[in-house]
């Protein structure tokens, strides 16, 4: 204390109030880091260790309990998980870019100013985001139109997230109208100004909406549990996931020699299929912080 | 510069065919024209002669692009929403894939009165409610205490780092999230064995009715604290350190200022996401529930939507499952439309 105020001759002296809430707060927050990090420390930790010994461990793990890599060498001889790799990289590719492309026309043709039909089509847009079909009626529309058991079934009903529309609407009619002005006057097309003017000026905003999208498919499985039953080869990465990691423990039948093996797999399944996102995480955690307070901001 | 132009004269010659449509306020419409043929700037409204259809002809000859762009956005919103929504008509069918949905047979509201009868109805309504009701009573109130508890930590490197820390659960896959879960929960793992120093039996939590519903819940509360808690720091970031300087000057402690100052401060942002928490009450998703749950543990796991799933995609029964998930979406549409209306009458805000 004497240190500190010596530093800053101005700073007020902590009173007992000060100090009990400054600690408190400390001491939750650090608990609240512990346990949202602690989960992955902990699969971390067991995909490293001993096979034997993860199958009879018990309680928490708080290192690696002898090492192996066992469990990787297992988990990457596995047909499915590369599959499922190249599966949901196509996805998250074809996905993302299709995304990127209808959201931008639709937030383009709605941010015009002049557009006559603009508020009737926010209506139609909107009226769709809160009254919702439920899985079944989709499902017989995928039968409908030939798409069940296709990859297009995970790209094309999703083509466009409305609540990303909506945002990208208000950033482009936030674009100062002078710039066009300026651009139309310079002979710039409509095309020009969308790709010279429009987007380079919402660079930041199509940045964030690029990233929840590919977050977005990169943790799907639902749909494709619905909608690919007979097609095991397009699964994406998560849903092969779940099938090493949740259906194979509810139901702990299987008697196979290798299968001491399985506990190790599964940890190593998880890290496998989280890595990109934990690598990338802490680089673009800014701007998923970003994309948040766009969110709150109404169009 | 070549290329510029050559679509300036175009754009001329295009002014000057338009101008017998702008009628006798010509010259106002080839100025209009002349500034926003991209639909930018035209600081004039279109002129306001003539019927609406002659407007909107003229509309759509100035933005003939827009349009057509529109016309792509409005088949997506037609085939992938709309379409499904009258598709809900099987609810009202009896529906046979192998008649199509025109010839099925009508049944009119059978498969309501069916599923209203059935012991599964009050079930799952109640199950989805109770979790519902729970997250929103915990996973609420949870990020706006987190957030006030950050506002008062000072070290800028703590504070960057267990922000972040505490976001990452949010990008964990549910996949992956529930496979810790089940891991964690099972009769040797950690959360079971943490457990036992308080008394609980060793035994899979997951398949007692009794946790299930708290692990579903709090672990909810885990995934999403952090990044719920972010638009509360952002808006605590914005109050005025006037506030509490004059607080301070006029003796409130910590605690005051941060009832007093702080607080104050979030409640229209609090008053806006409540209200948006209960539009959402029963639109519990079926993702979760179906990677955690299982028929030992359905009297209280199963909720609305999970529910639906099993009937219509497991078990086939596409006309009564379409009735119960139709039920579910009338019910979610009049809570979001009755919140709205209660925030822009109680806090002058609204979602549309």
């Amino acid at each position: 204390m004497v240190r500190s105020n010596r530093k800053n001759p101005n700073r007020i002296r902590r009173s007992k109030e000060d100090i009990v809430v400054d600690t408190f707060c400390v001491v939750f927050i650090t608990l609240l880091s512990l346990c949202c990090l602690y989960p992955m420390l902990h699969v971390l930790f067991a995909s490293i260790s001993d096979p034997v010994k993860v199958l009879f461990h018990s309680g928490p793990m708080l290192w690696p309990e002898g090492f192996s890599l066992a469990g990787y060498k297992a988990t990457l001889a596995r047909r499915d998980i590369w599959l499922g790799y190249a599966n949901t990289i196509f996805y998250v590719t074809v996905g993302t870019g299709l995304n990127m492309v209808m959201t931008v026309i639709g937030a383009y043709a709605l941010s015009r100013r002049d557009f006559m039909l603009k508020r009737a089509l926010s209506l139609f847009i909107v009226f769709s985001m809160y009254f919702t079909a439920s899985i079944i009626p989709n499902y017989l529309l995928m039968k409908g139109l030939h798409l069940l058991n296709t990859r297009w079934v995970l790209i094309l009903p999703g083509a466009i997230g409305t609540h990303n529309l909506l945002v990208m609407r208000t950033a482009l009619s936030r674009v100062p109208r002078e710039l066009e002005e300026a651009a139309i006057l310079d002979g710039a097309s409509d095309m020009q100004i969308l790709f010279h003017i429009l987007i380079p000026l919402t660079k930041a905003t199509m940045a964030v909406i690029l990233l929840f999208y590919a977050v977005g498919h990169w943790n799907a499985w639902f749909n494709a549990m619905a909608f690919l039953p007979l097609a095991k080869d397009l699964y994406p990465l998560q849903l092969v996931l779940r099938q090493i990691v949740i259906t194979n423990s509810q139901d702990q039948s299987t008697g196979d020699v290798a299968d001491f093996l399985g506990e190790s797999v599964k940890y190593a399944a998880i890290i496998v299929s989280t890595l990109p996102i934990l690598c990338i995480y802490p680089f673009l955690q800014k701007y998923f912080v970003k994309g948040v307070m766009l969110g709150s901001v109404k169009g | 510069m070549h290329r510029d132009f050559d679509s300036l004269n175009k754009r001329k010659d295009l002014e000057r065919e338009n101008r017998p449509f702008g009628g006798k306020r010509g010259t106002n419409v080839t100025t209009a024209e002349g500034r926003a043929p991209g639909g930018a700037g035209g600081r004039r409204d279109p002129p306001k002669k003539g019927g609406y259809f002659y407007r909107l002809g003229l509309n759509i000859k100035k933005y003939t692009l827009v349009y057509l762009l529109m016309l792509v956005i409005v088949a997506y919103y037609v085939l992938f929403h709309y379409v499904p929504l009258l598709g809900n008509i099987i609810a009202f069918k009896d529906f046979k894939p192998a008649l199509g949905i025109a010839d099925s047979e009508w049944v009119r509201l059978q498969n309501f009165r069916d599923f209203f009868k059935s012991p599964f109805a009050w079930r799952v309504i109640r199950n989805t409610l109770k979790i519902s009701g729970l997250q929103m009573l915990i996973g609420f109130p949870a990020p706006i205490i987190l957030a006030l508890m950050f506002n008062e930590v000072r070290g800028k490197y703590f504070k960057k780092i267990t922000q972040t820390i505490s976001y990452l659960p949010h990008f964990i896959s549910l996949v992956v999230v529930c496979g810790i879960l089940i891991d964690f929960t099972s009769s040797d793992g950690v959360i079971t064995k943490l457990l036992t120093l308080f008394g609980v039996d060793s035994q899979n939590l997951l398949t007692n009715p009794k946790y299930y519903v708290w692990i579903f819940v709090l672990s909810g509360v885990w995934q999403n604290i952090g990044w719920g808690s972010i638009i509360y720091i952002a808006t605590l970031s914005g109050v005025d350190q006037a506030l509490y300087e004059a607080a301070s000057i006029d003796g409130a402690g910590r605690l005051q200022k941060i009832i007093h100052v702080s607080l104050p401060a979030l409640t229209p942002m609090i008053a806006i996401q409540l209200i948006m928490r209960v539009g959402n009450l029963m639109s519990l998703g079926a993702e979760k529930t179906i990677l955690l749950y299982g028929p030992s543990v359905y009297e209280t796991a199963d909720t609305i939507s999970s529910y639906v799933y099993r009937m219509g995609l497991q078990q086939r029964n596409y006309s009564f499952a379409a009735a119960v998930g139709m039920f579910n979406s009338v019910i979610n549409f009049l809570l979001v439309v009755f919140a709205n209306w209660f925030s822009r009458k109680c806090v002058e805000e609204s979602l549309w």
